[in-house]
This record gives structure tokens, C-alpha cells and sequence, in this order.
């Protein structure tokens, strides 16, 4: 109930805030307009909408590290996480109330992209709802990250490490806007170190059905998820510690 | 009756001692406040006794219990509004009101009834609907404070009330404060004699982390053996030197 409490707290802080909503969902929206005008003009196979929609969900994750990574440096600058300290909320209230706020937003996220690709040609299929529930692993990813990067920096230093070096990682890394096997080499390595391929892959597949190749793709986010995690839980802990 | 009392406690940041032995007493009902210059130990010292850190050595008894031993049972007793506004800067007044009902577990009926309360008593109805965050500081001090009495606290701490307010916020704030007086065992920091001066039963003068004094104002202008306070504030403190 507590927890719930704050987490909806969360929620209205982040969704009235007009530039998290112009960023977190106007942006992968217009991307997805934009890309699709280029695929009509010049066909591009990465760019065929059912292959671009997917990839653009997993790139509109990256916001939600950015949401939450912003909100926990506000909270700590501003205090209001040390006169909450003071208050019968426990660590794990907070860690979930972060969490649980965030997570709806992401899989709202999400739908609005793929409900906006259906008119740009994607197919309505019930793969559609299996991408969307396959996704949450990679959200709760992103927000954990957030969670890390809130615990331990300042609010200015987080819109320069989660608003633009993360998204251009997700963006570079994910393989949406070119083939990494063109690229190769290290670049191509370290995408399939990290998570952002195997999500972009994993909505592709699940996308099309193909449950084989979502399973190949699970795993590296899985425990990417489950690391993530428990460094969220462990960083945010410190920093309640040293408030 | 005693409502707060420290013993020897400590706090250290690396090198840096922040509150050395301190050792204080504050009564049940009276509003006391901690005066220093920056860096005194005033905002640690409260820090400590709302559990927020834990002390280096010594104790302290909040209410009869431990901050060390026993902090769940002091966060039960004591309401906090921090130096910095501590708002929720995109809800309205009124959900940051209903906010800390509800992580303090209160009804939808006590809720209410709590929020018709706090804003008859600190003039909140003009700014009920309104944006914390674009409230002038005076507003959201009040809002603050407001916040800190949800919980029906025994002991409210004020850390800088009106650091930053004009004039008139200032004065406007200090009737507020005053209007707890009796009700609620407080405990203030300032730097702003006159504050100290205006509002307090007690003050207890702060330097280095050390408590240097502490008293009525007739008491410390008669240990300093002056006739104003600013006078016996410059006193105690150069004696301390």
C-alpha cells in the first residue's frame, strides 16, 4: 500500500513532466514516421516496417533509464528522499516504487508504438501482444539503470550520461538503424556483448513468431536484467545509507 | 520532562569532526533551537537524531528511544522538514499532502480530514490545486512543514525554516512556527539570531560541532554578561575560540 503510495507519486511526476513526454514518446514516434517515409522513397530492409517497429520499442526503452535515472537525482538533491527517509518507508518500497511506476509507462510506450505503426503497414497479429509482454525484461533493464545512474549521480551529470551517451548506445548497438555485420569487427562484439541487439532481435522474432530465435535472444537479457537489478538495489541502498 | 537528550555524541566525516560530545536536553513542549554559523554541526546534529546518520559514538534518546538501537520506534515519533523545500515539485499541494497520508497508512476519511486541518492551519486553501514546484519558496516551506505534521509528530524538527525567504515570507512563516508552540516539542536550526531570538524557549549555541551554551536569552546575555542577544551570541562563540 505504502509502496504503491510512492509509486504513483512516481508516475505523475514523470508523465506531467512535458519534455519526458515529448522525448519518451514523441521521439521514437516521429523516428518511426520518418524512417517509414525513407523505406516508401528508397526500400530498405531494415527499414520494412515490421522489422524497424520492433527495433524502435527497444530504442524508446532507453528513455526509461533516462526517466528514472532523473527522478532519483531530483529526489536526492531535492531531499524529498531524506524527509521520506524519516518516514515508514523501507529501502525496498523505494526501490519498487521506482520501479513499479515506470514499468506501465514503458509497456504504454511500447503499445503506442506498435498501435502506430499499424497504420504505417505493420500487421495486426496476437504476435503483437507477445512482443509487448516480451519486452518487459529489457524495460525492467533500462529502469534499473536509470535507478544505478540516479543513486550515484547528479542530476546534470545524468542527462549527459543516460540522455545522450545511453541512447546513442542503444541506438548504435541495437542494430536498428544499420546491420552490424557490415560494420563487424569490435563494433560487432561488443553488440552482442550487450543487451540492446539481442532486445531488438527478441521483438523481431517474437514479431514474426518465431519462438526459437526469441529463446536464442533471452538469456544475455535475462541476466542483464538480473544484474542490473541487484546493482540498483545495492547503489540505491549505499546512497540511503550515506543521506 | 525530558524529550531529547544526547549523550557524548559524535559524528565524523573522514577528518573532519562534524558534532563533537555533544550533550543536550531538550523539555517535552518547548521549542528549541540550535544557532550557529555555517559548519557548527547544527544540521548534522539533527540528521542524527532523525535517523538519518548514524553517530560516529555516543547516543541519543528521542522520546525515550535510542537513534541507534532503536530507530523505527523514533521515526514513529518525530516529523522532519528538511533545509532544502523537499516537495514533490509536479503534484499539486494537495497530492503532496495526500501523498505522506498515505505512506503513513492513513484512511481516505483521515486523509481528508487531515488535509482540511493542516490547510486551515497553514492557510493553504489559496494553493490547494496549485503546483508544488511553482509555489515561491515562503509557499513551499509552509507546504513543507505542513507535510511534517501529517503524521500527528511528537517532535517536529525544522532544519533552517526560513533560510532564503524575504522579509516577509520570513515573518509570515515565524506565526506559523509560533502556532505550534505547546502543541509539538520543537526543535529549530538557524543562523538568524533574530530568529532564534523570536521563536525560541530555549537556544542552544553551536560552534565547531560543539555545544558551547545553552539557555533562555535572559539566561545567555546574563552569562555573557550583555545586554542583547547579538552581543552575548558574539561572546560565547569568541569564547569558544
Amino acid at each position: 500500500m505504502r509502496m504503491m503510495t510512492f509509486a504513483r507519486r512516481c508516475a505523475k511526476e514523470i508523465l506531467r513532466d512535458p519534455i519526458n513526454l515529448s522525448f519518451g514518446l514523441g521521439f521514437p514516434l516521429i523516428l518511426l514516421l520518418l524512417l517509414s517515409a525513407i523505406q516508401t522513397n528508397i526500400p530498405v530492409e531494415l527499414f520494412e516496417i515490421d522489422r524497424l517497429a520492433p527495433g524502435i520499442t527497444v530504442f524508446g526503452l532507453s528513455f526509461m533509464t533516462l526517466f528514472s535515472a532523473t527522478l532519483v537525482a531530483k529526489d536526492r538533491e531535492s531531499a524529498f528522499l531524506q524527509r521520506l527517509y524519516t518516514t515508514p518507508l523501507k529501502g525496498f518500497d523505494f526501490i519498487m516504487g521506482y520501479m513499479l511506476s515506470i514499468l506501465p509507462i514503458a509497456l504504454g510506450q511500447t503499445v503506442i508504438c506498435y498501435l502506430f505503426a499499424i497504420p504505417l503497414g505493420l500487421k495486426i497479429s496476437v504476435n503483437i501482444l507477445y512482443a509487448v509482454v516480451g519486452i518487459i525484461p529489457m524495460a525492467v533493464f533500462n529502469i534499473a539503470l536509470g535507478l544505478v545512474c540516479g543513486s550515484i549521480l547528479r542530476v546534470k551529470q545524468v542527462g549527459g550520461v543516460c540522455g545522450a551517451l545511453l541512447t546513442n548506445l542503444s541506438a548504435w548497438l541495437s542494430g536498428v538503424w544499420f546491420d552490424l555485420n557490415l560494420v563487424g569487427g569490435f563494433f560487432e562484439k561488443l553488440a552482442n556483448v550487450l543487451p540492446f541487439v539481442h532486445a531488438a532481435e527478441l521483438e523481431k522474432a517474437l514479431f514474426i513468431g518465431n519462438l526459437q530465435l526469441a529463446a536464442s535472444h533471452i538469456l544475455p537479457i535475462l541476466l542483464y536484467c538480473v544484474g542490473t537489478t541487484i546493482a540498483a538495489i545495492l547503489c540505491f541502498l549505499a546512497q540511503m545509507k550515506n543521506q | 520532562m525530558q524529550e531529547i537528550k544526547t549523550v557524548a555524541l559524535v559524528k565524523w566525516y573522514k577528518k573532519l569532526t562534524a558534532v563533537d560530545k555533544l550533550d543536550l536536553e531538550i523539555r517535552q513542549g518547548e521549542l528549541f533551537s540550535l544557532l550557529g554559523v555555517n559548519g557548527a554541526g547544527k544540521t548534522t546534529t539533527i540528521k542524527m537524531l532523525t535517523c538519518l546518520t548514524k553517530p560516529t559514538d555516543g547516543d541519543a534518546f528521542v522520546g525515550g528511544y535510542s537513534i541507534t538501537a532503536q530507530p523505527a520506534q523514533v521515526k514513529r515519533l518525530i516529523g522532519v522538514s528538511p533545509q532544502e523545500t523537499a516537495v514533490a515539485p509536479n503534484l499539486s499541494v494537495k497530492e503532496n499532502l495526500e501523498l505522506i497520508c498515505g505512506i503513513h497508512g492513513f484512511s481516505k476519511e483521515k486523509t481528508k480530514h487531515k488535509i482540511q486541518e493542516l490547510s486551515g492551519q497553514f492557510a493553504l486553501g489559496e494553493v490547494l490545486q496549485r503546483k508544488a514546484g511553482k509555489l515561491s519558496g515562503g509557499w513551499q516551506r509552509r507546504v513543507s512543514i505542513a507535510m511534517a505534521l501529517i503524521s500527528e509528530p511528537q517532535i517536529l524538527f525544522l532544519d533552517e525554516p526560513t533560510l532564503g525567504l524575504d522579509v516577509i515570507a520570513r515573518h509570515d512563516l515565524w506565526k506559523a512556527i509560533r502556532a505550534l508552540k505547546g502543541k509539538v516539542t520543537i526543535v529549530l536550526t538557524t543562523h538568524y539570531m533574530e530568529e532564534a531570538q523570536a521563536l525560541s524557549d530555549r537556544i542552544g549555541i553551536m560552534r565547531a560541532g560543539r555545544l558551547l551554551a545553552a539557555g533562555t536569552v535572559e539566561e545567555l546575555n546574563r552569562r555573557a554578561g550583555t545586554e542583547n542577544f547579538e552581543a552575548a551570541f558574539v561572546s560565547i562563540i569568541k569564547e569558544g575560540d
